[in-house]
């Protein structure tokens, strides 16, 4: 369970929002919207712990995050704006050194069948700068299949995406809801998860 | 999976994605030989001029073509959002600091440790003062990756970071030029280079010990 009390951010003189708070329990997920420059991507920053709030507190199963540590982090997949791959290598080395990371230890194999799943067979020797815009989002989405934690905050996961990726990935997300995953996520479209408790959060500009 | 298998993790990237891109890792190797061998054809053959420059020559070069490949060492990270993935990973992020320094340390160090004596060579260094040169440059180049890193950290995403960079870390790196030359100098004048390698070593393991946990600091700040 994921609890925010009181958030606030500001960015420069700007007060993003204040007094924001919420709950996410197992099994549910935040559709987080609002205009552009209504503090989306800074409001997910601060729940994955990168940027600290200017005020209020985030708990985890009812511990502060900021006592949590690697422990929190090890609970949380966050996908950015920007896709964390690295040009020069390949899908799949990208794939297993996102793993490594976390400290999963992925099989080239593994790694394969789940490029493979998300629309890439056939490409995952081929180095990153040589796919396209929505394909690299594809290769950085991949990273949900190995992905044990049960909290994912998505950035605009939807951007670049085909019907058939979008669709991927609302499956995607209401499987991972089903077996008791929270999700939050930003986006500019409607999204559509079958069979999961949606909670929508606006954040005004 | 323990700490350590993170860490190489995080090497071995490093040097893949290196190994694709050659022309970066040869530029600081180049910069170094190519400074070096100025400075003989500049003043020409006179041997006990040269072999009393040769060790500091050799050390500012050393200086000089690891701040070149400074910049390199997180802003890619961080243009491609990878920086952020490794502050979120459940592993200490000085770990993995210390990961890209020592494959910063191995891409742009170690080649200039391999081919100083070679160079040495044009100052007519004897072969004795040739292997303090190595060891003086093989405790040296990981210490002014480790204090480089402080630097290139401090300046991430801020505009004109290269310049800054330098103006950062050319003064920290004052005393590991200072008893890396000293104790070329010394051992040609014979009175033993032990001391300047020791105390060389000891600012190593310094460096190694506070310089990830400054750059990790420095690192939060940036991602903020």
């Amino acid at each position: 369970m994921l609890t925010a009390t009181h958030l606030a951010c500001v960015r420069g003189d700007r007060r993003l929002f204040a007094g924001l708070g919420f709950t996410l329990e197992a099994g549910a997920w935040i559709y987080l919207t609002g205009e552009n420059g209504s503090g989306k991507t800074s409001l997910l920053r601060i729940l994955v712990g990168l940027s600290p709030p200017e005020a209020g507190e985030i708990l985890w199963q009812g511990t502060p995050i900021t006592s949590l540590g690697d422990d929190y982090r090890k609970a949380v997949t966050y996908l950015g704006h920007h896709n964390a791959l690295k040009e020069e290598l390949t899908a799949s080395e990208n794939l297993c050194m996102g793993a490594a990371l976390a400290g999963i230890v992925l099989e080239k194999s593994e790694a394969t069948k789940m490029l493979a799943e998300v629309g890439l067979a056939g490409r995952e020797e081929l180095p990153v700068r040589f796919l396209s815009q929505g394909q690299k989002r594809r290769v950085a989405l991949a990273r949900l299949l190995w992905s044990k934690s049960p909290l994912w905050v998505l950035d605009e996961p939807f951007v670049a995406l085909d019907a058939a990726a979008v669709l991927w990935l609302a499956e995607t997300l209401a499987e991972h809801l089903a077996a008791g995953g929270m999700a939050i996520l930003t986006s500019h479209q409607e999204v559509a998860i079958a069979g999961s408790t949606m909670q929508t959060l606006r954040l005004a500009a | 999976m323990n700490a350590f298998s993170v860490l190489s993790a995080v090497v071995q990237r490093d040097l893949l994605v290196a190994l694709r891109r050659k022309s970066e890792v040869l530029t600081t190797l180049f910069f170094f030989v190519i400074v070096v061998s100025l400075f003989p054809l500049g003043i020409g053959p006179e041997m006990d001029l040269l072999r009393k420059i040769a060790p500091g020559v050799l050390w500012v070069a050393a200086l000089l073509a690891t701040m070149l490949s400074l910049n390199r060492l997180f802003a890619a990270d961080h243009a491609d959002g990878t920086l952020e993935q490794m502050a979120l990973a459940p592993v200490p992020l000085g770990l993995l600091v210390t990961g890209k320094v020592v494959a910063h340390w191995l891409v742009s160090g170690l080649p200039l440790v391999l081919i100083a004596p070679l160079l040495g060579l044009q100052f007519d260094l004897a072969p004795r003062a040739l292997t303090v040169l190595m060891i003086s440059l093989l405790l040296g180049t990981p210490l002014l990756s480790l204090i480089g890193a402080i630097g290139a950290a401090l300046t991430l995403g801020v505009r004109g970071g290269g310049v800054l960079v330098s103006l950062l870390t050319l003064p920290l790196y004052i005393p590991a030029l200072i008893f890396g030359a000293g104790a070329v100098e010394a051992d040609i004048s014979g009175l033993g280079a032990a001391g300047h390698l020791s105390l060389l070593a000891a600012l190593l393991a310094l460096a190694a010990f506070f310089a990830p946990w400054a750059t990790t600091a420095a690192l939060r700040i940036a991602l903020e």
